[in-house]
């Protein structure tokens, strides 16, 4: 049973209010979450290997840093090394990878049981991520940092409300996430296979959100186009305000930048969803 | 003439698959065209790299991508040819690894042939391409003992990494949904290797030199051609042990196999 089947009897009562549409997308979350959950192996598994490619990752940044002077671009070996960390956690908080769940609905033609609900569609989608980001953040995200941290000198929040400010850009993060993905899964109605689509995505975010190499160590040029995309938001923002190399009034517009991509996005989404029930054929029979 | 058959039926598996992929053009080649974009910018991180710091320990950026390629040409062969061994969780999971020892015929060759994807040699392209810039720039006079030696660590270097997807595929008959846990070592390993062994803390280095060795796939070899600056002071006569260690590796993933198959027990209800 899927995320899909859950609360079907009790649901035209929840939505029938506002307050019942908040109801009903906490009680999704909340299943998403368990579901999620319920892969033990497989979450030991991936944290396995976020913590080996952080080690690796870690490692070479910090050796760059070394032979460059203890520094680069401003960034100490221990920024770095935890910039690695960083970026290796938010890997499944922010679905770096994506999920093919709904895109799979779509070419089989399930999305019409979807559509049916009285209960928007994107909110729906959107509810099942957070509540699999949520666990993710326990599973995926916290333990790497404290793995790496057993062979690196990482560098924490100093002031308690970096804390807070990171809390906020990962929530942000989260929503660009989803709705860098909810996008491209909605492409699948005109596409019908999104695989290709999917992994050029992928490894757009990967490049681009500071995966790979952290933005800042981009060439000046490279760097302020990868600072004009919505894939920043995803992992060099939240990781910078992590570091805590900005002034008050630079958080708050990274925030901001954070929260304009995530709202443009989510918008983008639903506008295609518009367009996609109004013209295209839903697949099967 | 029975030992031929299996080589056989694996080629007409193959181009049978090729056939069935090819039905759908766009998507094939959409794919493909995604392997090659993701190679690129994998190689672009590291060129920005270079072009931060151009000297890695002493070796210049030229001799950083030779090694690059020497990492992950094979591995991109190995991927080819063998990459699909790690869908054997997913047969197990599905129960569908009993059809594949009922038929008669290896059940490794069978995975390898059935899951075949040709797309991933769009992985490839780009791979040689970067190799035969490396090759061309680099400071080597092209003896025969050196091309000889080019030549037997790309060879190893395939061995080596399909032993380990061999060797850590066969998990799953003890544990499934360890994918991850197989990309770990496969996908890390080569990810490891593109980098000079020299810049890494000692106990990864130990660990790619003696726990997974996967050093010989890449930095000795690189080490021993380019006659690079040996921070490490590695002896060059460790070039010699790339053969044995990889035919150490071929045996070690055919018993693991083996043993695993032995160990498997069906899912089915």
């Amino acid at each position: 049973m899927g995320v899909g089947d859950v609360a079907q009897t009790d649901m035209s009562a929840l939505v029938s209010s506002g307050m019942g549409q908040l109801r009903l997308m906490l009680e999704i979350a909340r299943r998403s979450f368990r579901r999620a959950s319920s892969y033990r192996l497989a979450t030991a598994s991936g944290l396995f290997v976020n913590t080996v490619f952080g080690y690796l990752r870690a490692s070479v940044l910090v050796f760059v840093a070394a032979t460059s002077g203890g520094a680069v671009r401003g960034l100490s070996a221990e920024d770095l090394a935890t910039f690695a960390f960083i970026s290796q956690g938010l890997i499944m908080v922010v679905g770096v990878f994506g999920d093919t769940e709904l895109s799979e609905r779509i070419k089989t033609g399930d999305v019409v049981v979807d559509l049916y609900r009285p209960a928007d569609l994107q909110l729906w989608w959107l509810a099942t991520w957070l509540g699999k980001s949520s666990f993710h953040v326990l599973s995926r995200g916290i333990p790497p940092m404290l793995l790496g941290a057993i062979a690196f000198d990482l560098n924490w929040p100093e002031v308690w409300w970096h804390w807070l400010v990171f809390a906020l850009s990962i929530v942000l993060a989260c929503l660009v996430g989803f709705a860098v993905r909810f996008c491209s899964a909605i492409v699948t109605f005109w596409l019908l296979d999104s695989r290709g689509v999917d992994q050029a995505v992928t490894f757009t975010i990967g490049f681009f959100a500071g995966m790979l190499l952290p933005i800042s160590l981009f060439p000046a040029q490279v760097e302020t186009v990868a600072r004009m995309l919505p894939f920043a938001s995803m992992v060099q923002l939240p990781a910078e305000l992590f570091l805590g190399i900005h002034s008050p009034s630079a958080i708050a517009w990274t925030l901001g930048q954070q929260a304009l991509w995530a709202v443009a996005l989510l918008a983008a989404g639903r506008a295609m969803v518009a367009t996609a029930t109004r013209k295209v054929v839903i697949q099967g029979g | 003439m029975a030992e031929r058959v299996p080589a056989r039926v694996y080629r007409k598996l193959v181009s049978a698959r090729i056939k069935s992929n090819w039905q759908y053009r766009t998507s094939f080649l959409m794919l493909m065209a995604a392997q090659t974009l993701i190679v690129s910018l994998e190689f672009l991180a590291i060129v920005f790299v270079l072009e931060l710091v151009p000297d890695l320990g002493g070796w210049t950026a030229p001799e950083v991508i030779f090694l690059y390629a020497m990492a992950t040409v094979p591995f991109v062969i190995a991927d080819l040819l063998v990459g699909s061994s790690e869908r054997t969780s997913q047969y197990v999971q599905a129960g569908t690894f009993d059809r594949i020892l009922l038929r008669p015929l290896p059940s490794l060759l069978q995975l390898w042939a059935l899951e075949f994807e040709l797309r991933r040699v769009g992985k490839i392209i780009p791979k040689l391409a970067i190799g035969g810039w490396a090759v061309a720039t680099v400071d080597i006079v092209w003896t025969g003992d050196r091309i000889a030696v080019l030549v037997m660590a790309l060879i190893c270097g395939v061995l080596i990494y399909s032993s380990l997807w061999v060797a850590t595929a066969s998990f799953a008959f003890w544990a499934v949904a360890t994918k991850e846990a197989t990309n770990a070592v496969t996908y890390g390993g080569q990810s490891a290797n593109e980098y000079p062994l020299h810049l890494y803390q000692n106990w990864i280095r130990a660990t790619l030199g003696w726990g997974i060795p996967l050093a010989f796939v890449a930095y000795v070899p690189a080490q021993w051609l380019l006659d690079a600056t040996n921070p490490l002071g590695l002896s060059p006569q460790l070039v010699y042990l790339t053969p044995v260690i990889a035919t150490a590796l071929v045996v070690v993933a055919a018993i693991f196999w083996s043993t695993g198959i032995r160990h498997y027990q069906s899912t089915g209800s």
